[in-house]
């Protein structure tokens, strides 16, 4: 296949390096339009939401960083912020949103519970969202402060900024469920949900 | 005197706890509701107990209140494990008790009879593993992290609109197919039997 850059020759450059060149320019003009304008989708189920809305009122303000619309609708979100506990009733129901969203779409787990399941390590929780939707970035704390959700949208940021268009291994592809509803396998699901907290002493019937 | 009270109790907070037998709870409700100087006109919460100790049998709590004189009243029914767990419903006196015994009966698997939708409320009604707040249930529950999490994902979100619900929405012409489907065959999915 003949490509563009090799047919100009330029003494001491490598014939790839116009291509690289116009790539990364490309890059970065579509990495900066996508992270300097996230519209971020709020999923708040608990006390975390409190502290989402802090961050984004006027103190802490997190249209600074582009986050200037709320899209309180799925289909013109760019960024998913669980914000607080998941239990299993709302599993399907952040798994839709979360389908809904077009691409390329990015999630934050907002505080220890939307993470790991938190304190709440019973038959109730999901025991982190990443058994559901793939996350991005993890922000730690009960509650995390406005400063942590703005530290964890900035890693985003720098995340978004070192994607690429024409890097197949980086591109985001849909992660449907399998054929038996999962995203992960049962095998990872149960490791990363491990015992944890005070009931690890817990008799299972299955 | 309230007709089938077995015996009274006064609670650590200094109220009045009077004990049903099960079989009368409906004609001692009634009674408390209705008498001219009882005239407990609000239903505050039903819940139940079940305790550590095995041999004591669970209790179903009705926290009654009499807006007009002021007065709280704390009625319980004693419910053997090893017996049929079901009290009559008191929804024909109290509206607000629909949810509430639905609440119970999600929780405890405590029947209510007479109530007129008795469903799970706050598990999902395809929930299999039983009732979360009864002692022998583990606090993990009886399924695997990944067979709850497969389960929790296979459950349709708006599996838990009742008939009468979806009746409504149809009659406005606001259904979506699968659903109109569901409303057709008059069900809402397989309901499991619960683990004994």
């Amino acid at each position: 296949m003949k490509r563009v850059g090799e047919t100009k020759e330029i003494s001491g450059q490598s014939p790839n390096y116009l291509v690289a060149k116009f790539q990364n320019l490309v890059d970065w003009a579509v990495n900066s339009s996508r992270a300097n304008s996230l519209w971020p989708m709020p999923f708040g189920t608990a006390c975390c939401a409190i502290e989402f809305m802090a961050t984004a009122a006027s103190r802490f303000d997190f249209a600074r960083f582009g986050m200037e619309r709320q899209a309180f609708s799925p289909r013109q979100a760019d960024v998913l912020i669980c914000a607080g506990r998941l239990p299993f009733k709302l599993a399907p129901v952040i798994r839709r949103i979360y389908d809904q969203m077009p691409q390329p779409k990015w999630v934050i787990s907002m505080g220890a519970c939307a993470s790991t399941g938190g304190i709440f390590d019973n038959y109730s929780m999901v025991q982190g969202i990443d058994t559901i939707v793939p996350v991005d970035v993890y922000v730690p704390g009960c509650p995390p402060r406005p400063e942590g959700l703005l530290y964890g949208i900035l890693l985003l940021h720098k995340k978004i900024k070192g994607e690429s268009l024409f890097d197949a291994v980086r591109r985001r592809d849909e992660q449907p469920l399998d054929e038996k509803g999962l995203r992960l396998s049962p095998e990872t699901i149960d490791e990363i949900s491990e015992p944890f907290g005070n009931s690890v002493h817990q008799f299972r019937s299955s | 005197m309230i007709p089938g009270a077995l015996r009274e109790e006064v609670g650590r907070d200094a109220e009045r706890i009077v004990y049903v037998a099960r079989e009368r709870l409906l004609e001692a409700m009634t009674w408390l509701k209705n008498t001219p100087g009882q005239e407990f006109d609000y239903l505050v919460d039903v819940t139940a107990v079940e305790y550590r100790d095995r041999e004591r049998p669970l209790e179903v709590v009705y926290f009654l209140r009499s807006l007009g004189r002021k007065v709280d009243l704390r009625l319980k029914v004693e419910l053997n494990a090893s017996d049929e767990l079901a009290v009559d419903s008191v929804w024909g006196l109290w509206r607000g008790a629909d949810w509430l015994e639905r609440e119970v009966f999600d929780m405890f698997g405590i029947t209510f009879r007479g109530h007129p939708d008795l469903r799970r409320i706050l598990m999902w009604e395809t929930y299999a593993e039983g009732y979360p707040l009864r002692k022998n249930f583990p606090l993990r529950g009886r399924s695997a992290r990944a067979e709850q999490v497969r389960q929790a994902l296979n459950a349709n979100p708006e599996a838990h609109y009742s008939l009468e619900e979806l009746s409504i929405a149809e009659a406005a012409g606001d259904l979506p197919d699968d659903m109109r489907e569901r409303l057709r065959r008059g069900e809402r999915g397989v309901i499991p039997e619960p683990p004994a």
